[in-house]
């Protein structure tokens, strides 16, 4: 090996070393684990082979919250996007006030999760919640809406895009600021109309951002669950149960460890699934400068 | 005291270890509103000062859930608290992770023997099985009914009386009850929340039914009795039928706000937000038992002291000494007082402070005199999944997606077949 390949290496170590101990050795174990029965009373539990995949077969939680958490990615990503992107447009223009613009649509990406969900919690309360004062005076009639399983999770997929949208408006933002204004007067003097400008220049140069967000909303509309724990525990009757909130509730409410591996190891699956996918056919239609 | 002293120096001795400084961990959750940390920081550091020789170290560990998470967990670890306070319904979860030790195995004199038979029979009930007694109740809760005053009187009724039977309370509702032309509501009855842990408040209507959840051994469940399934079908009818109630899933943590802002006139919650009500209500309020049907009952609630198994043994015992100090009669009547939990103990009610109390706030007393009529909380082996599944029974029902019958049936199904491992 060449002295370069040897630096090479070494440079590397201390975050591979991380990566291996913090990250795959844990996917390797909980891969173990879901192999194995729970362990009960310190006793180690014993080799099952695929048991506990067979018990999620029948598991009818397990597949409604499969299902839950389809329509919640479904629900939450496009829109999401699709509004981060629309604000950074708004703010990245030239007018009064838009530093406190920028602000206001960043302040929810700052205020914790959980207390986002409390306050929230009142927004959706039947009668005086600030949702129903508005929905009343439009002469609309009175709703339960964490209570109804039909508007349960539509609800806590308000919370996770109004949370989520400000977050990805910086990354639009950032990139927006990043094309040369150049770019514009030309297409200006071109006789380009706004939207031909925005669909067949910006919009391609701002696909490398596309794809980052992408990525970090789908990780995160499996990842994020806090408010769903404080607003309606997975309720009712599971309409609101995502994935990880079922493996929390399995691991650390039922205890049963080895099966709450089994799950993780799906998850772990569809995440890994879709970042591939997401790589491997989406980065062809990505232009980088 | 002398009795506890001789048996603390014998088995000192019997270690061959100088008493210098034992230090236990505390584990302690809050569940309640208040300055809780403060008051149990200065409990502990009081007992320190009577007790030299032992350092308590609290930590407060979040929400019951997240307590039992970390004491669990620490546990696994090899490295448990020497004392927590924990749910009561976590008895048999903590016995079949062979986490605790029973309180008899350490406290075996006389005057041990009376300390854990003078707490209410009521909250033994969740602290004792298979003839011993795990769990020495502190923070102890259970369901209450707080109605308006003003409304009451405003819709005609005597405003000192509560609905004595189900009968009544859905003949109340129905005149506290205000619709518009259109049929919105600006005000309901009655709410009892459904969200979270609707089992609890269940049981403030299957017991009054005359009907128990589960057996004391905790391996069976009798969710399809149709006393049960009648319970059930009266919660759901008066939110669907007899519409007095709001329909759906009613959520808990906002309910006793539902109450100040008058959207309610009667309401279900625990004695712990006695304090808050107390604080919160601009109108006066009353607060009475449940109503009954074929007899009266509640459900208790709430948090017992458990000692862990892997602590040493010296430190068990002196954590046996610092639960028998926090639930002397003045310590729990204090405590009572403090929180809105009820106190453990019928001679902390004796207590010159807690008389009182109870002259200036008479409604203190709702909750102790319910006790006689209360049963255990729901908790069996692999409590939080039967739990669930009866939770997820009565939601279906609540919501319209299953009969009463068939969620209680669906739920029956599911608890029978995890606790079938446990009767063997």
């Amino acid at each position: 090996m060449s002295r370069n390949a040897i630096h090479g290496w070494l440079l590397l170590l201390p975050a591979a070393a991380l990566l291996a101990l913090f990250t795959h050795w844990p996917v390797v174990g909980t891969l173990w684990d879901s192999f194995h029965a729970t362990t009960r009373a310190g006793k180690p539990g014993p080799f099952v082979g695929l048991e506990n995949y067979q018990v999620m077969v029948s598991d009818e939680v397990f597949w409604r919250s499969l299902t839950n958490n389809l329509w919640y990615a479904l629900g939450t990503i496009p829109v999401s996007i699709a509004l981060a992107l629309l604000m950074a447009l708004w703010v990245n223009s030239a007018m009064r006030g838009r530093t406190w613009l920028r602000m206001a649509f960043f302040t929810p990406t700052v205020l914790p999760m959980i207390a986002v969900a409390n306050i929230w919690l009142f927004f959706f309360t039947p009668q005086y919640g600030l949702l129903e004062q508005v929905t009343t005076a439009l002469g609309m009639s009175s709703r339960n809406w964490l209570g109804d399983p039909e508007t349960a999770l539509a609800c806590v997929m308000v919370v996770a895009i109004w949370k989520e949208a400000g977050f990805f408006m910086i990354f639009y933002l950032a990139a927006l600021q990043s094309i040369a204004p150049s770019l514009a007067e030309a297409a200006a003097i071109e006789g380009a109309s706004r939207s031909y400008y925005f669909r067949r220049v910006v919009f391609p140069l701002l696909m490398p951002t596309t794809l980052f967000v992408l990525v970090n909303a789908v990780i995160n509309s499996f990842r994020l669950v806090d408010h769903i724990v404080v607003m309606t525990k997975g309720g009712p009757n599971n309409a609101t149960s995502l994935l990880l909130f079922h493996i929390y509730q399995v691991g650390f409410s039922f205890w049963d460890t080895g099966y709450a591996a089994a799950l993780t190891v799906v998850l772990l699956a569809i995440l890994a699934a879709a970042a591939i996918g997401q790589f491997v056919f989406l980065d062809k239609r990505v232009h980088y400068q | 005291m002398r009795t506890m002293w001789t048996a603390l120096a014998a088995c000192a001795a019997g270690f061959a270890l100088a008493v210098a400084a034992q230090e236990i961990t505390f584990y302690y959750p809050v569940a309640v509103g208040g300055p809780i940390t403060k008051i149990v920081d200065q409990m502990a550091a009081d007992f320190e000062k009577e007790n030299p020789g032992i350092k308590v170290k609290p930590v407060y560990t979040g929400t019951y859930q997240e307590s039992i998470v970390k004491a669990l967990t620490a546990d696994k670890a090899g490295a448990p608290p020497t004392i927590a306070i924990l749910l009561s319904t976590d008895m048999f979860t903590l016995i079949d992770e062979d986490a605790i030790v029973p309180f008899d195995d350490l406290a075996a004199s006389a005057d041990d023997k009376a300390w854990m038979k003078s707490f209410f029979p009521a909250f033994m009930a969740n602290s004792q099985t298979g003839g011993k007694t795990w769990g020495i109740p502190f923070q102890r809760s259970t369901i209450v009914l707080y109605w308006n005053k003003e409304l009451f009187k405003e819709a005609g009724l005597d405003p000192n009386h509560a609905p004595e039977n189900w009968k009544q309370m859905l003949e109340y509702a129905r005149k506290l009850t205000k619709r518009d032309a259109s049929g919105n509501v600006s005000q309901w009855g009655v709410q009892i929340p459904s969200s979270g842990f609707p089992y609890w408040l269940f049981q403030g209507l299957t017991t009054p039914n005359g009907v128990e959840l589960m057996n004391s051994a905790g391996n069976e469940t009798y969710f399809d009795k149709p006393a049960v399934v009648g319970a059930l079908a009266f919660w759901v009818d008066l939110g669907r039928k007899y519409k007095v109630m709001p329909s759906g899933v009613v959520e808990w943590g906002t309910t006793p706000k539902d109450f100040f802002e008058k959207k309610i006139a009667m309401m279900w919650t625990t004695t712990g937000n006695l304090t808050n009500v107390k604080n919160n209500a601009k109108f006066d309020f009353g607060v009475a038992m449940l109503p009954a049907e074929k007899r009266r009952g509640s459900p208790t609630g709430g948090g017992n002291f458990y000692v862990f198994k892997k602590a040493p043994k010296d430190q068990q015992l002196a954590a046996v000494r610092f639960a028998k100090w926090m639930t002397t009669p003045e310590r729990a009547a204090q405590w009572g007082i403090d929180t809105g939990y009820v106190a453990v103990r019928p001679d902390a009610w004796q207590t010159a402070k807690m008389q009182e109390y109870v002259k200036s706030f008479p409604v203190a007393a709702v909750a102790r005199d319910q006790l006689q009529y209360s049963v255990a909380e729901l908790s069996t082996h692999d409590n939080q999944r039967v739990t669930k599944a009866l939770n997820d029974g009565i939601q279906a029902a609540l919501t319209g997606a299953k009969t009463p019958e068939q969620g209680m049936k669906d739920a029956q199904a599911e608890a029978a077949r995890i606790l079938r491992s446990y009767r063997r």
